[in-house]
């Protein structure tokens, strides 16, 4: 699995897949097959793995708990509904839109990093949260400017096409380009200055300052690296859906949900991120209506409901076997059973795999595990 | 001027009722915070983990106080004899269940996770929290449910006087205060407690010293899935609807309010769980009920920069 060939040739050949998947037209045969518009979900997918690449230079490379990006995503989506929608008087395009969306949540990054970065662990972690419930309050009250409950609708596309069988491939691309450019960005700047400074904060963050970082700095570096990718994937979400559906939407939930693919594909781990995003977002948004819509068209429910009278139970039986119902159960399963069993990730990174089991690794090498010069790590993948 | 002037003596003295109703409604609604806000600090203090599930625990009780209810057959309008005794029922049964429950999650989930770095706990304790939640939702369904109201809310102070006191909020104080007190009681002079306190101070050193840290542990648990359980019948009691994600909204509150005083620490949480308390009532009475979230979490960072270990939490030195 090592084998850095064995990667090369698969990414590049998933990166050919998606390039090709629209001109070849079978999204047509996939909607017909499933009920699901394949495309646009990938699409969504592209804008998640580039939220949780964010998340994953905060949390995966400096290890700061952050449990408020999707407060950032929302910063992102509102930034660029407002100077593009018809209502505002700004409609400044869609490239200066995402200029704005960037730059604007990076500097709420800022903000927020900069008194709070001095916090430890859980109290960082809890202010993190706050933040982002006060960002999803603030969204839904503030009517005068982001439309309160009512979410921003008809947010222009760029290149938009008239005919609506191929309305969704524009912006496919963008965001398949977007998720490229962050992920090459990222895999530059992992084994850069910063992203080593970021590393050794996370291993340990007074040995690092021993060592003459400026931890502060470095932190709030990479706290504002990642809410400006948070912010990308904000714009590209409300460009993609061409609404800024409702500031609940920006909650402690979703932040929880990004977290979870982070974790789940290898905290540090580029691939793992995506992986992540690709396996839980895509089961959560594809797989489960999927599910259900097969369970319904498949008469089953009402076959069991058949032989039962009494009405309650009726309910209680179409409740059972809804296929959405149990997605939470699940979600929660997997992510217990991930870190009893293998708490570094699906992919992870060599590092942090190095860190998790570092007793028996040392013992066998007789050397901290931390003395890896980026060429060992080269040569690890 | 003189409609100002006018306005003035007419306000005043009701603004004077309408602040003190405030405060009572918040008192209320914080003694039944920092009851929450306990269980997140008992097992905070003893190994370090946020249990996000707590809240959710909480949640549980609730339903199985309701199911409870239906089953024995105690409604709306049940005499005062059949309501004191629902009331007992669930008192008695629903802590026993959150209690076993939590319990058996420490065993099956956290345990195998002691060693592992910090984040292990956590995020299971968040696929805990998604378990509990789906299973309230199959339990109760995904629409709100209305509770009984079995505890009349006649004014204790009679009809016509301005500020309302009922027999709810007396219920509250009157079950949380002495709850709270035998914590502190028990944390601070029995042997278990002491235990408790040796474990969360250096877990090896006390199981140096001969206490059996992992059983302690378990106890802590069961102890904090105890105060869930109460937590959860008088939230039932008192606010008379639940949903599957009540637990997730007074979770935060709970958890805000434990760090706001300072997390690990017994005071600190009930400390937090009063300032929270009254900043929802006196926030939604004089700012907008829609904008407590942002003035809770505003004030919670506020906090935090200039005390970052929380009001009652204690800075400590950093080693290597």
């Amino acid at each position: 699995m090592n084998n850095w060939r064995f990667w090369l040739y698969l990414e590049l050949g998933l990166l050919v897949g998606f390039l090709l998947y629209p001109l070849v037209g079978v999204d047509g045969v996939v909607l017909q097959w499933t009920g699901r518009p394949l495309g646009s979900d990938l699409t969504i997918l592209f804008v998640f793995a580039v939220l949780a690449l964010g998340l994953n230079v905060v949390l995966g490379y400096t290890g700061l708990l952050h449990l408020g990006i999707a407060a950032f995503f929302g910063i992102g989506a509102y930034i660029t509904a407002i100077l593009l929608v018809r209502d505002y008087p700004f409609q400044v395009g869609f490239v200066a839109a995402l200029a704005a969306a960037v730059v604007g949540a990076a500097l709420a990054g800022l903000l927020v990093g900069a008194p709070t970065l001095r916090l430890r662990g859980d109290y960082l972690a809890l202010v993190t949260l706050g933040f982002g419930e006060v960002v999803r309050v603030t969204l839904r009250n503030f009517e005068n400017l982001t439309g309160g409950m009512s979410p921003l609708t008809n947010v222009p596309q760029p290149f938009q096409q008239a005919n609506p069988a191929v309305a969704w491939i524009p912006m496919y691309y963008i965001a398949l380009v977007a998720l490229l450019l962050s992920y090459l960005l990222l895999r530059r700047l992992e084994l850069s200055r910063v992203g080593r400074a970021w590393n050794a904060i996370r291993e340990d963050e007074l040995a690092a300052a021993c060592m003459g970082l400026r931890a502060a700095r470095i932190k709030l570096s990479a706290f504002a690296l990642g809410a400006g990718l948070a912010g990308l994937a904000g714009c590209l979400y409300a460009v993609s859906i061409r609404t800024t559906s409702d500031p609940e939407a920006y909650g402690f939930n979703r932040s929880v949900l990004v977290l979870c693919c982070v974790i789940l594909g290898g905290l540090g781990s580029l691939r793992g991120a995506i992986l992540g995003v690709f396996l839980l977002i895509g089961f959560d948004n594809i797989l489960t209506p999927m599910l259900d819509s097969a369970i319904q068209r498949s008469g089953f429910v009402e076959s069991v409901q058949a032989s039962m009278t009494d009405p309650e139970a009726r309910e209680l039986a179409r409740r059972l076997l809804t296929f959405t119902n149990w997605k939470l159960a699940i979600f929660g399963i997997v992510l217990v059973l991930m870190m009893r069993f293998r708490p570094e990730g699906l992919l992870p990174s060599a590092r942090v795999q190095l860190e998790l089991h570092s007793e028996e690794e040392t013992k066998a090498q007789d050397h901290p595990s931390r003395i890896i010069r980026p060429a060992d790590l080269r040569e690890r993948r | 001027m003189m409609i100002a002037s006018l306005f003035a003596t007419v306000a005043l003295p009701s603004a004077w009722d309408t602040l003190a109703q405030h405060c009572i409604t918040g008192l209320t609604n914080g003694t039944l915070i920092a009851l929450i806000a306990l269980g997140y600090t008992m097992v905070y203090g003893i190994i370090e983990l946020v249990n996000f599930a707590h809240g959710d625990l909480v949640m549980l009780g609730a339903c199985l106080a309701l199911t409870l209810l239906a089953l024995v057959g105690i409604g709306d309008n049940a005499s005062l004899e059949a309501a004191f005794l629902g009331i007992a029922v669930i008192l008695l049964v629903v802590p026993v269940f959150t209690a076993g429950l939590n319990y058996g999650v420490d065993r099956l989930v956290y345990k195998p996770l002691r060693k592992a770095p910090r984040l292990a706990p956590l995020v299971s304790a968040i696929g805990v929290s998604y378990i509990f939640q789906n299973i309230g939702l199959l339990w109760i369904g995904p629409a709100d449910r209305s509770f009984p109201s079995l505890i009349p809310e006649t004014n204790l102070l009679g009809n016509d006087a301005l500020v309302r006191v009922t027999w709810k909020d007396l219920m509250v104080v009157a079950i949380t205060v002495p709850l709270m007190i035998a914590l502190t009681v028990f944390v601070k002079y029995t042997k278990l407690g002491t235990a408790m306190r040796a474990t969360a101070q250096d877990p090896l050193a006390a199981q140096l010293m001969g206490i059996p840290s992992d059983r302690v542990i378990g106890a802590t648990f069961l102890i904090g899935g105890a105060l869930a359980g109460f937590s959860g019948v008088i939230y039932a009691l008192y606010i008379n609807v639940i949903g599957y994600q009540i637990g997730f909204q007074y979770g935060l509150y709970a958890f805000t309010a434990a760090v706001l005083g300072g997390i690990g620490k017994i005071p600190g949480a009930v400390l937090g769980g009063l300032i929270i308390g009254m900043v929802r009532s006196l926030g939604s009475g004089y700012v907008g009920e829609r904008w407590t979230a942002a003035l809770i979490f505003g004030i919670l960072i506020v906090i935090l920069i200039f005390r970052p270990s929380g009001l009652l939490g204690e800075r400590r030195r950093e080693k290597v």
